[in-house]
């Protein structure tokens, strides 16, 4: 399949689908289904300076085409990663990446230095997204200069590649990929959830226990779309896009609207197989349009 | 090892105003499934609902490859399963979650609504291994009611409605048979009956098991979003669940 084959700056993946940070787990749940190692990559569930229990109940609500999370990080910590997570799926074959979480810059620091020194993962994403803690998250992904502070400071003991996920939860996409960039992030992943609130009118409460949180799946696909267009024309470091993304279809789009790779999320709850039919109707779609290369339909819109 | 494939509907019974049971075909041989597993059906208009429903396994009938699932009509996705004709195709993530282990020789399994469902299945489980175990059921009224033959195979069984229009009046905590003494105690219902059962258990020392009934997004474990708080923290649902001890369980 080498018309799906990319590079994304020193990451090569043997194709652009990968599998969601906190969607996939780490990568063992779905093993059951297909071989995850035929994937481009797998983005392991956030992961934290130390173990944290997450939100309360209710954390999830099912919403039109759509579902809202309030998971909040709820993660083992990245000790308990390194030590016995990390053994498990360090030889899968394909890139694993850990999503490093925190609520300041020094647990950012402190998880990308410690997950830096495991040789099987090539690269990190650096949740600066996240709308479901208290402090931190999606915070640092709001502001254009704090954004560019985390990222800087995490590039100083960061050798390997950087991806940094965006919150759409802004009002110029374009500005924080751009502070992002100009402080050293090889590329960027977006969208993270959309931040959002379900009510239930019987009970007159919100049904979520954060009352807001982040919603995914097919709704937010178009808004994901619109921020992946807007940031590629205004970086240079590669895109890879997500939000919403349920088919080969989807994924053609993100790629057409300038993203180099994409990322599959709530539909991996839906459909445990997905990633594997998106990339064989990414290379159909490629066959029957006689495109050479994937690289070749790459933000023509 | 989990699965994910179709079967197909051989019958869609309406047991009452609410409750319908699907017995449906695998057209490969069924693996081993335990009493208290459960299943993500996808809901065959994909456009209308995105995310699957577990479901409780009522019924196996291994030697014939089927299942039977007794699903409560309780919003738009349990609506549309319910229009389920025969010959149509649903597909299936199973089996999914802990499941029922079989403990002590005298028990009573406490059911309460759609949450009846998975304590067929666990009768005839106990039955097999030559226990027969007291099955009581609690329902609004004699309209929700449904019926207990199957369960009569297996088990003795006893009613509660509210209104006392079958059986005793009252709670399933009311009924003369929960006051008697047994080694393990089963239930799954309404986290209220459960709650109450649970806590009446462990003032009596009885062994109880509860089967959580938590709103779900994946049933793999994957998204956390179905967790349980728990004496060691939250734990989820599907996989680590949905049997849990009662004295597990932080209400």
């Amino acid at each position: 399949m080498d018309k799906l084959k990319i590079n994304i700056g020193s990451l090569e993946l043997k194709n652009p689908v990968m599998t969601a940070s906190g969607t996939f787990g780490y990568g063992e749940e779905y093993m059951d289904f297909y071989d995850v190692q035929t994937l481009g990559g797998i983005i392991v569930k956030g992961t934290t300076g130390e173990k944290r229990e997450g939100n309360p109940a209710v954390r999830m609500c099912e919403t039109p085409m759509g579902m809202i999370n309030a998971v909040g990080l709820q993660n083992k910590g990245v000790d308990y990663f390194c030590s016995t997570i990390y053994p498990r799926i360090k030889d899968y074959k394909t890139n694993v990446i850990v999503n490093v979480s925190g609520s300041s810059i020094e647990e950012y620091r402190t998880v990308a230095e410690k997950v830096a020194q495991l040789e099987n993962i090539p690269a990190i994403e650096l949740n600066i997204s996240c709308p479901n803690v208290k402090k931190g998250g999606m915070g640092f992904g709001t502001n254009p200069q704090m954004a560019a502070e985390v990222v800087s400071e995490v590039r100083k003991v960061y050798p390997k590649h950087l991806i940094v996920k965006l919150t759409p939860n802004v009002t110029s996409i374009a500005e924080i990929a751009t502070a992002v960039e100009a402080a050293g992030a090889d590329s960027i992943s977006m969208i993270n959830t959309v931040l959002a609130m379900a009510v239930d009118a019987e009970k007159r409460k919100a049904v979520l226990s954060t009352i807001t949180a982040g919603l995914s799946g097919p709704a937010i696909k178009p808004i994901g779309l619109r921020c992946v267009y807007q940031a590629s024309k205004a970086v240079k470091i590669p895109i890879i896009g997500l939000g919403g993304i349920s088919n080969a279809t989807d994924a053609i789009e993100y790629i057409l609207a300038g993203a180099s790779a994409i990322q599959i999320g709530t539909q991996n709850f839906v459909n445990p197989t997905v990633g594997k039919e998106v990339i064989e109707g990414m290379k159909e779609y490629l066959d029957r349009h006689n495109i050479a290369h994937i690289w070749d339909i790459r933000g023509v819109i | 090892m989990k699965h994910c494939n179709d079967f197909t509907v051989l019958e869609n019974e309406t047991v009452n105003s609410s409750f319908f049971k699907l017995r449906l075909k695998s057209e490969q041989p069924l693996c081993e499934i335990k009493a208290g597993q459960f299943v993500e059906l996808k809901v065959q208009e994909p456009n209308s609902v995105l995310l699957r429903r577990p479901i409780s396994i009522h019924d196996i009938d291994k030697s014939n490859n089927e299942m039977v699932l007794l699903i409560q009509k309780a919003g738009k996705g349990t609506n549309i399963l319910s229009t389920l004709k025969k010959g149509e195709r649903v597909n299936m993530i199973y089996p999914l979650g802990n499941g029922f282990e079989c403990k002590g020789k005298s028990v009573l399994l406490v059911g309460g609504g759609v949450g009846t469902a998975p304590l067929l299945f666990l009768a005839k489980q106990f039955a097999q291994i030559n226990i027969k175990p007291k099955v009581l059921l609690g329902f609004r009224s004699k309209d929700q009611l449904m019926d207990t033959t199957e369960f009569a195979k297996y088990a003795e069984v006893f009613i509660s409605t509210q209104d006392g229009s079958v059986g005793e009046q009252g709670l399933v905590t009311e009924n003369s048979v929960f006051a008697r003494s047994f080694d393990a105690v089963y239930t799954c219902g309404p986290t209220p009956m459960m709650k109450a059962v649970a806590k009446s258990c462990e003032e009596r020392n009885i062994d109880c098991f509860v089967s959580l009934e938590n709103k779900m997004a994946c049933g793999i474990g994957a998204c956390l979003c179905c967790v349980q708080q728990t004496t060691s923290g939250h734990r989820c649902t599907c996989t680590e669940g949905p049997v849990f001890q009662s004295k597990e369980i932080v209400w």
